[in-house]
Formats: C-alpha cells, sequence, structure tokens
C-alpha cells in the first residue's frame, strides 16, 4: 500500500507508530501529483517544500489542498482567474492558519471555474480539471480541483466552498464525501467571496470520518467574520458510531420529480433502503418552494458578486477589469442589472422574500423529521461542452443543491453508487448546526456499503 | 406589478455594463442581451408567488451589530499593502487621474 492511499485516520495511526515519517507522506503525494497533473489538471500552484519541518496538532503531517480561492500567504492565488494570475496575498485565510496550526501541510492549490462560478470546471481560466473516473467528461464545479485531488489520491483532504452546490456536485461527481457546513460555521475570513451571504466554507474527504476530523478543527467563531457563529464546536467524531437507529428522515417528494435520471433515482431510492435496514425511519415532506429556488438563487447569487467583484479594479492588485472571463462577466452584468434602480424591487427585494419562504420550509420540515436525504445532481456527471453553449442549462445542474445555501443549512455529500463508471452522490441535509447527526448518518450508510474503497483507475 | 415580456434592450445592456465598470465589445454586448434575456425570463417564474406580508431575508443568521472595540491594532504593513499594486508611489497606490485640469 501507497502512503498516498491511506485516509486521514491511517495516516495518523500510521505516523503515530512512526511506521512512515511526515515527509514520506506528503512526498508521497507530491510524486502522485506529479504523475497525474498533467492528465488530471488539478492543481493550478505546487508547493514547493522548502525547509520541511515536523510539526505538532492534531492534524500533524496530513498534506491538504486548498481550493485556489482560500488566501495563502506568499503563494499564489488566482481564484482561477486571469484577473488573479499573479496575485500573492499578503496573509493566510482563517481557515488556512486554523489548518497549518494543527500540523498539516499545504500541496498546493486545486483549480476551479473562475471566482466559483460554474458547476463542471470549464469556466477555468486555467484549463478544466478532469474527472478521474472518466477523463472525457467533468468532475463538477466549482471545486472541481479539489474533488479530483481527493477522488485521485494526490491529497488526504482537500478545501473548498459551496455558494450553490460547489463541493456537494463535485464530491457526488467524484465518489468522494463532501461536506457543505451551516452558512456561520466556518469562517469566511481570508476566502475569495462570491455570494457573501451564501459562500459556505467546506472540504472534500475519502471517508465520513476523515470529513468530521476536520471540521473539529476548522469550525468555531471567528472575530474576523461578522458573521461567524459562536455556536460551541461539536466533537464530531465522539458519537459518529452510535448509529441511525428510529432516527426520523424525511424524504422530499419535490426533489424525485419528472426529468431526473431514473438510474440515479434507483440508487438513491436503494440507499433509503440500507438506511431502513440499519433502523432508519422514512417519512415523505414536502419543501413547497423548491422549484423557485434556483430563480431566487439567480437573483440572489449573482447580485451579492456583482458587489464582490467590483473590488477588482487593477488597481490596488490583479490585472484589469477587462480580463474576467465571460462568465463571470455574465453573472456581473445579471446582478448589477437586478440591482439597478427601477428594478431592485421587482427582482432582488422580491428574491429576498422568496428566500424567507424557502428558509421556512426547511424550518417547518425538521419539526417533523430529524433530517433529510436527497439526491445531489438530476444527472450524472456529464460530458466536457454538454452544456457549455447554454447558461441556463447549466444553472440547472445546482436544482437540488441551491435551496441549502439559500435557508443556511448544513448538508452532507456521500457517494451511494455509480451509473456506468461514473459516480452519483446524495446529500443529507440538517437543521442548522446539525453536522454531528450527520456525520453520523453518513458514516453509518458508508460503512454498510463499498462506495469508499472505490478508486478510479489511473 | 408590469410583467416583462419585452427583451432586454441593447441600451439597457450598455448601461448595465457602464454600472458595473466592464469593458464589452458589441459582440459581447449583443450576446449578453440575449443571454441574460433568456435568464431574466427563467426567473420571472417568481412572480407567480404572492408575497403579502412575507419580511424580506437578507441574511440567515440572525446577528446583527457585531462589532469590535474601536482600537487600533496591528495590520498590514504599507509595504505589504502596496505589493501588488500596479504602481505605487511613495507609499500611495497610483491611480487614474479625476480632475483633467
Amino acid at each position: 500500500m501507497e502512503l498516498y492511499q491511506l485516509t486521514i485516520k491511517e495516516a495518523l495511526i500510521g505516523l503515530a507508530k512512526k511506521e512512515f515519517s511526515q515527509k514520506d507522506l506528503r512526498e508521497s503525494c507530491l510524486k502522485r501529483i506529479r504523475k497525474l497533473n498533467q492528465k488530471l489538471n488539478a492543481f493550478l500552484t505546487v508547493a514547493e517544500t522548502k525547509n520541511f519541518s515536523e510539526t505538532g496538532g492534531i492534524l500533524a503531517g496530513i498534506p491538504i489542498a486548498l481550493k485556489d480561492i482560500y488566501l495563502t500567504k506568499e503563494m499564489r492565488t488566482t481564484a482561477g482567474s486571469f484577473v488573479l494570475e499573479n496575485y500573492i496575498p499578503q496573509y493566510n485565510s482563517s481557515v488556512v492558519e486554523r489548518l497549518l496550526k494543527s500540523g498539516a501541510n499545504i500541496l498546493g492549490k486545486t483549480n476551479l471555474d473562475a471566482w466559483a462560478h460554474g458547476s463542471s470546471g470549464e469556466n477555468s481560466d486555467f484549463n478544466p480539471s478532469k474527472n478521474p473516473y472518466d477523463p472525457s467528461f467533468v468532475p463538477g464545479g466549482s471545486s472541481s480541483g479539489s474533488a479530483v485531488a481527493v477522488a485521485a489520491e494526490m491529497s488526504l483532504a482537500s478545501f473548498g466552498t459551496d455558494t450553490g452546490g460547489s463541493i456537494r456536485l463535485p464530491a457526488s461527481f467524484c465518489n468522494v464525501v463532501g461536506l457543505k457546513p451551516t452558512y456561520g460555521r466556518v469562517s469566511r475570513y481570508g476566502i475569495i467571496a462570491m455570494a457573501s451571504s451564501h459562500d459556505s466554507i467546506g472540504h472534500f474527504t475519502k471517508t465520513v470520518f476523515d470529513n468530521a476530523l476536520i471540521l473539529k478543527i476548522t469550525a468555531g467563531h471567528d472575530p474576523h467574520d461578522g458573521t461567524s457563529s459562536r455556536e460551541p464546536v461539536a466533537d464530531y467524531t465522539k458519537r459518529i458510531n452510535q448509529g441511525i437507529k428510529n432516527l426520523k428522515i424525511g424524504i422530499p417528494k419535490e426533489y424525485f420529480q419528472k426529468g431526473m435520471d431514473p438510474r440515479i433515482e434507483a440508487l438513491v431510492k436503494k440507499a433509503l433502503q440500507v438506511m431502513e435496514s440499519l433502523g432508519a425511519k422514512f417519512e415523505e415532506i414536502s419543501l413547497p418552494h423548491t422549484e423557485y429556488a434556483l430563480a431566487t438563487y439567480y437573483i440572489l447569487q449573482p447580485s451579492e458578486l456583482s458587489s464582490n467583484l467590483a473590488r477588482y479594479d487593477g488597481i490596488r492588485f490583479g490585472e484589469d477589469r477587462a480580463c474576467f472571463g465571460a462568465e463571470a462577466k455574465r453573472r456581473i452584468m445579471l446582478g448589477t442589472y437586478t440591482l439597478s434602480a427601477g428594478y431592485y424591487d421587482a427582482y432582488y427585494l422580491k428574491a429576498m422574500k422568496v428566500r424567507t419562504l424557502i428558509k421556512r420550509d426547511f424550518t417547518e420540515a425538521f419539526k417533523k423529521v430529524d433530517a433529510i436525504v436527497a439526491p445531489v445532481s438530476p444527472t450524472r456527471p456529464f460530458k466536457f461542452k454538454e452544456k457549455t453553449n447554454d447558461p441556463l442549462a447549466m444553472y440547472l445542474s445546482d436544482i437540488y443543491t441551491v435551496t441549502m445555501n439559500l435557508a443556511g443549512v448544513p448538508s452532507l455529500a456521500v457517494p451511494c453508487g455509480f451509473v456506468g463508471s461514473l459516480p452519483v452522490g446524495l446529500q443529507v441535509i440538517g437543521p442548522f448546526f446539525s453536522e454531528e447527526l450527520l456525520f453520523r448518518i453518513g458514516h453509518t450508510y458508508e460503512q454498510a456499503n463499498n462506495w469508499y474503497k472505490m478508486r478510479p483507475k489511473l | 406589478m408590469a410583467k416583462r415580456n419585452e427583451l432586454l434592450t441593447i441600451e439597457e445592456v450598455k448601461h448595465t455594463a457602464t454600472l458595473a465598470k466592464l469593458k464589452l465589445d458589441p459582440e459581447e454586448l449583443a450576446k449578453f442581451k440575449d443571454q441574460l434575456s433568456q435568464v431574466l425570463g427563467y426567473i420571472n417564474k417568481l412572480q407567480e408567488l404572492k408575497m403579502k406580508d412575507i419580511l424580506p431575508t437578507s441574511q440567515v443568521t440572525d446577528l446583527s451589530n457585531v462589532f469590535r472595540k474601536d482600537e487600533i491594532r496591528p495590520s498590514l504593513t504599507q509595504t505589504e499593502t502596496l505589493s501588488n499594486a500596479k504602481e505605487a508611489y511613495q507609499g500611495f497606490f497610483k491611480v487614474e487621474a479625476i480632475f483633467t485640469e
């Protein structure tokens, strides 16, 4: 067994037993990156290993990869865009500080749809990442490189952002675990903002246990982020083995409608049967405003990002605004329009009201059930260029994921099978700050199957 | 509330581009006119909903007035702050002239 094949849990045990060194582990991953990155284009920047020194801490010696939207001090950060092609941040994002303090080491910065605008990875200004299970298919986006890095075993964990599904979708397309935490659970400070009231800071791992371990480090109040929560951070791994007996899980009928790939529906329903055999109880529920979520999201998100991207003036940092790619320009234009005088009420204000209704759908549902299980994507991973000529078709990829960002609730994406050679995932959704419960459900389901043992042929 | 049946006009697209500080060429203007009209058409779905007595949600945390003490704390140095600037002059960011006289 190669060191890059280990989970974080296994690596920490091996390091503690001195079966290998921290340097060995890092070198194993770097070697894997050198072997595969040309083919998969997961990394935009690979960190040099100068002056490697052993670290202490809960994640001591664990190599990680960061979506190139996380500011890393003195390490180029591009947001996947020509605008920041040469930008060298002067400080680390808060999450990076926490990870370094806990002993992790950075392998590099991963590829993404520029500015996190996208669902496939195809909007990267530096060529897209490829799905390691079949490189003629997209890995999902916008955190495409991060999902690929873990799926292809180039890194033991990787980090992303989820504003409308950008962790959960690539996680499902690449057969890895991806968490979108509760909004405000993890600090956004130092992470290039997309839609500030939607951006959720999460991560990818090979297993649910690993994912829970990482959240223990990244979660918590940050005085630099005014929206970060003071809610105490749970010990996410402590009760992860307690099982799901008698847990009430809701199945939202709006997520199983016509137009969904029947093979995906079958896989998710099979997963529900497995959970039932493990003791969970199911109830059909309704999230009645689901059909309005995408429209709501495609007013609020572009509006917020048009404001956030206004800072790229080419004066204090970055290149001229002419270097923005087509998708960035499109979203800036859409957002500027919907916020402009005469249209604010019709669009932005209206969307904010619908957001109230969508959030309320979840609050009402969680009065009846403990958690909700749903598919992540209505389709299997698609081929490159399949949706690039039709922006609206691309936006529809997010149909099952945007609701959670609008409501702020957490959601854990877990592999649930394959359509042919292409992975499919489901999501486990809970009330605010219920990540501990989501991990328990995800872990119980995961361990009753073999999806987490599958690896792409590379 | 007036239903938006007509497409975006080129004038509206040009005006939006000015507000957004984006310089678009005629090809881009035409393309965005079509694509944005299409997206706006989809977004019009929200007109189906009755919004009486619904308060808007601008953010989901229930937090408000998150302040810290107004005390000076260490921040970036001037050198660090200028490190990515295209042009700097004696510790300042250099910008285009606003007053042309």
